[in-house]
């Protein structure tokens, strides 16, 4: 019980720390920050349940103000905004990433790309679209292509928290909650 | 720790949360309702014209808060303008601005303890599926009291790597970071136990 809590409400800071740091630079010099890798990390080591429940942990502290998504975004505004639906997507993002990496026994890293791919993009996008398409009145084609330009980015990412899980799992075994 | 709350008080700090947020569901949910721009921009004038009635620092910062929609604003103009549609466009980005406005307002205007307090309060009949209102409440105190302890952690992992190479720390601070973060739970579990557990 206490392990469970207090896993759930470090890794809820996490994803808030890692929204401040600029851990991709791609090619063309956009930084992009490590916030939805975070969303993945919290899946693929905490477990399906633990995970979704700090990601969902930390959506409410920036629902009630705290200006924690990243470039300092937060409040009730963010709800009401086109990015809601990733925002709705985040804790499925999470708990559909932690369910691959504990029920498929394939070795760590590749169970932790496959879950950060289907969790963090497919399943996100597949809120993030829909959700922009109605925020925005567009078809959800149209979402698709506004969206498209972060894909690459996002499957950056998945690969960063394949090697990030396979670190955990060599330097603390144990510490793998979702293999536990 | 910042906050979004507006340090500069006004009339609406004194309204409870509860009735804010009630007011600010339905507000959101009538936008939605109107699909014309004539109304849709009759409500965000006067949205606009209570910001300005509290002062410009205050009309300022909420203008601020404002500030991550306008590449979305941008593609909507460009869009519809090209689509020789701008009734459309322009309902669309009354309506979004309007809500995000209003949402915004609740947030600047009511104190966080005020948010927690009524947090809690609607979270309590998740007991029955096994969230004790005692746990809730202390994960969110442990995520806020960790908030800057991480973020020294992370800034510390930063500076040790930039001292050992010339490389941009990037990526490579991520198995500290969050290594770092499952060590702190340990701990946090441990002294949790040793005072009593939280249930």
């Amino acid at each position: 019980m206490e392990r469970n809590l207090a896993h759930i409400a470090l890794f809820a800071a996490l994803i808030a720390v890692l929204g401040l740091v600029p851990a991709i630079t791609l090619p063309f010099g956009v930084p992009i920050t490590a916030q939805s890798l975070g969303i993945m990390l919290c899946g693929t080591v905490l477990g399906a349940k633990r995970g979704a429940l700090a990601v969902l942990l930390f959506l409410l502290l920036v629902a009630i103000g705290l200006p924690l998504l990243s470039g300092g975004r937060g409040g009730l505004g963010v709800f009401a905004g086109p990015s809601v639906g990733f925002l709705i997507g985040f804790p499925v993002a999470a708990f559909v990433a932690g369910l691959i990496v504990e029920r498929w026994q394939a070795p760590v890293a590749a169970a932790a790309l496959l879950g950060s791919v289907l969790g963090g993009v497919i399943v996100l996008y597949a809120f993030g679209i829909p959700g922009m398409a109605i925020m925005l009145g567009k078809t959800i084609p149209e979402a698709t292509a506004l969206t498209a330009a972060y894909i690459p980015g996002d499957l950056i990412k998945c690969a960063l928290a394949a090697l990030v899980t396979r670190g955990i799992a060599q330097m603390r075994p144990g510490a793998l909650l979702s293999r536990g | 720790m910042l906050t979004l709350t507006s340090p500069v008080e006004t009339p609406f700090h004194r309204l409870p949360a509860g009735a804010k947020l009630g007011a600010l569901c339905l507000f959101t949910a009538l936008l939605f309702h109107l699909n014309s721009p004539l109304p849709l921009a009759a409500l965000l004038a006067a949205l606009a014209a209570l910001h300005l009635t509290q002062g410009g620092t205050f009309a300022a910062h909420a203008l601020r808060l404002l500030r991550p929609l306008w590449p979305f604003a941008l593609v909507i103009a460009l869009w519809h303008l090209w689509q020789r549609d701008p009734a459309g466009g322009a309902t669309i980005l009354l309506r979004l601005l309007a809500a995000v406005m209003a949402a915004n307002l609740v947030t600047m205007t009511t104190r966080l303890s005020d948010m927690l307090a009524l947090t809690e309060r609607l979270a309590t009949p998740l007991r029955h599926i096994g969230l004790a209102p005692r746990a809730f409440a202390l994960a969110i105190a442990l995520t806020v009291r960790f908030l800057p302890v991480l973020s020294q952690r992370v800034a510390e992992i930063t500076d040790a790597f930039r001292a050992r190479s010339p490389r941009r720390p990037g990526h490579r601070i991520l198995i500290p970071a969050t290594l770092a973060a499952l060590d702190d739970a340990d701990r946090v579990a441990e002294a949790l136990r040793a005072r009593g557990g939280a249930g």
